[in-house]
């Protein structure tokens, strides 16, 4: 009995829970599609882009493609960093407002004299801190981090309009730097899906990404085997604010200028939905960056082609919110299946 | 067999004496001395109240005693906290709690011990997954595959892969706490299956508690029964029966049914 080998071996009676007899294939798709999520959402995003592709001639053009690009590389950035922290079981709704202060260290240390590249590190310092923040008063002082970041949200958005006296300024210029960061139509969407396929591997191929599951997935029993909970958490807090404040500092380079009213909670909320549509649970343990990022290029082209179709700006919201709450949906059922199946 | 007939070559492994745990007004733990033998099975019983999972948290380290001593191995310790209990090779394997639902088996059997291609920082998969699969497979733990999420195992299997990996993690001195609890009869017989392959190695020494005495009858060596705070009785199991154990309840139970109602 002992030595029955594990794998491909006919199961003892004693094993198997007694499997339902075939089911139907239209069930059995859909489960694949409930499993494979970011395959579903992929699905739908090619669907959409055949759509708008029909109806308005003018999709897939190069210039439109090139629209399409500056509304995802922004939110997927963020949304990378949103997946790590929803997974293991937080999420910061400060984001926003890190994008729109990260720009503006960058640009007083250059001001001050100092090359731009310090002031990017500067900018991504600061955002580091900023997460290191939001997570120390969630771990410590055992806030909800919806609370701890709406709070930060807050004195965040009154920092950023303190240090720049509530005005634009343009982006300073360097050269090679502004191109890199953003100036060169391509760049930013290299810097998306360079950082989703990091963070991805991070996730999937590391301690870190394994522990991170573990935190969201079973806190107790993760702390239990020595995982230390509270570090995971708080990495993944400053990893998200980085990455926000870096986004920030990308969408400065494009648009060539600054503004303290930019980000917002628009921005985090298209992150936030983004991840949940491409098949994250906001009680944690489960998404991938890549569903994540899908999920914001899904979004992105019912905005885009709803632009361009002439479609209110309203029904964008309204298809939004109807395919959020469907998201959410079926990712509570698609947990309750698996348990059930589990007996 | 042998084992009770050399009273000395068999070293205990834990021992307690007089131990006492009060909370407030409330004493959980009123005398207990107790031991366990290396390599084997104790079956802790006990009415709900009794102080069973008092025992076992102050053997984990958990919860510290009010008064009495606790020698690990010979040698007298303060299990001061969990982690220093389990560097004595001493842990506690609850079910449901253990286990990473999101996880693969391989993956939850190495948490937190993860192998890595080092110097680089990315996960060895394939020989985890070996090694597990290996280890499982040694112990006598039947599941499908390794790669499959914890989340879609049954409680039994769950379960001996979390008793699998206390063990693979270098654990010596088992607490388990109703391992059968909410268990079919299969289910039961995984666990109860593992159990007796561990008791066949000889390496790990086990306390359980459990409720059902036929299963305690059938897997351990020997059963303490816990009550009011200390240990009343003492005997292996080829000693007793299922009808003196029972017994032994139905009269507690009929005594404190008279004090109750003499009160009132």
């Amino acid at each position: 009995m002992a030595e029955t080998i594990l794998s491909n071996a006919p199961m003892p009676e004693t094993e198997l829970p007694p499997e339902p007899v075939r089911k139907g294939f239209w069930s059995r798709l859909g489960r694949i599609f409930l499993r494979q999520r970011e395959a579903s959402i992929l699905v739908v995003a090619i669907v959409l882009v055949i759509y708008f592709q029909l109806s308005s001639s003018n999709f897939l053009t190069q210039f439109n493609i090139l629209t399409l690009f500056e509304f995802i590389s922004a939110t997927a950035i963020i949304a990378a960093g949103e997946v790590m922290l929803l997974i293991c079981g937080e999420i910061d709704i400060s984001v926003g407002q890190v994008f729109a202060l990260a720009p503006f260290i960058m640009y007083l240390v250059n001001q001050a004299g100092f090359s731009l590249w310090v002031g990017i590190v500067a900018a991504l310092l600061v955002s580091s801190v900023v997460g290191l923040l939001n997570g120390i008063v969630t771990v410590w002082f055992k806030i909800p981090s919806l609370i701890t970041t709406l709070g930060t949200q807050f004195l965040l958005n009154g920092i950023t309009l303190t240090i720049s006296m509530g005005e634009p300024v343009l982006t300073p210029s360097e050269g090679q730097i502004n191109q890199i960061m953003g100036v060169n139509p391509y760049s930013e969407i290299v810097w998306a899906i360079a950082v989703m396929l990091v963070v991805q591997v991070i996730l999937s191929f590391t301690r870190w990404g394994k522990h991170t599951v573990a935190t969201g997935g079973n806190q107790l029993g993760a702390s239990e085997a020595g995982v230390n909970i509270n570090r995971v958490k708080m990495g993944n807090f400053m990893l998200t604010s980085v990455l926000a404040g870096l986004a920030g500092i990308l969408e400065a380079f494009r648009i060539t200028s600054i503004s303290p009213l930019a980000g917002g909670t628009t921005i985090m909320f298209a992150a936030v939905a983004g991840a949940v549509i491409g098949g994250t649970a906001l009680s944690g343990g489960i998404g991938t960056v890549v569903g994540a990022f899908l999920g914001v290029l899904a979004l992105s082209i019912l905005n885009d082609g709803f632009t361009l179709l002439g479609v209110s700006a309203y029904t964008y919201d309204i298809i939004l919110g109807a395919a959020i709450l469907i998201a959410m949906i079926l990712n509570v059922r698609l947990r309750i299946w698996r348990e059930a199946g589990r007996q | 067999m042998t084992e009770a007939t050399l009273p000395i070559a068999i070293p205990d492994v834990i021992r307690t004496e007089h131990l006492v745990k009060r909370f407030g007004a409330v004493t959980a733990l009123r005398d207990v001395s107790m031991h366990l033998v290396k390599g084997e099975v104790l079956g802790l019983v006990g009415d709900n109240g009794a102080g069973k999972s008092t025992l076992i948290k102050i053997l984990t380290g958990f919860m510290q005693p009010g008064g009495g001593e606790i020698s690990v191995n010979g040698e007298e310790v303060k299990l001061r906290s969990v982690s220093y209990a389990r560097s004595l090779g001493i842990e506690t394997v609850y079910q449901d709690l253990a286990l990473v639902n999101e996880l693969s088996v391989y993956h939850n059997v190495f948490l937190n011990r993860e192998l890595r291609y080092s110097p680089l920082p990315f996960l060895n998969n394939r020989k985890m997954r070996e090694q597990a699969r290996d280890h499982l497979m040694k112990m006598g733990v039947n599941i499908p595959s390794v790669d499959l999420e914890v989340a879609k195992l049954s409680g039994g299997q769950r379960q001996s892969i979390a008793i699998a990996r206390a063990v693979y993690t270098d654990a010596k001195i088992l607490l388990l706490d109703e391992p059968l609890a909410a268990m079919g009869a299969k289910e039961a017989t995984l666990i109860l299956e593992l159990i007796h392959n561990l008791k066949a190695m000889g390496e790990v020494s086990i306390i359980m508690i459990a409720h059902n005495y036929a299963q305690v009858l059938e897997i351990c060596d020997r059963v303490n029964l816990l009550q009011h705070g200390t240990i009343t009785f003492d005997k292996p199991v080829a000693e007793t029966s299922l009808d003196e154990l029972n017994e032994l309840v139905m009269r507690e139970y009929r005594v404190g049914t008279t004090k109750t109602s003499m009160k009132s």
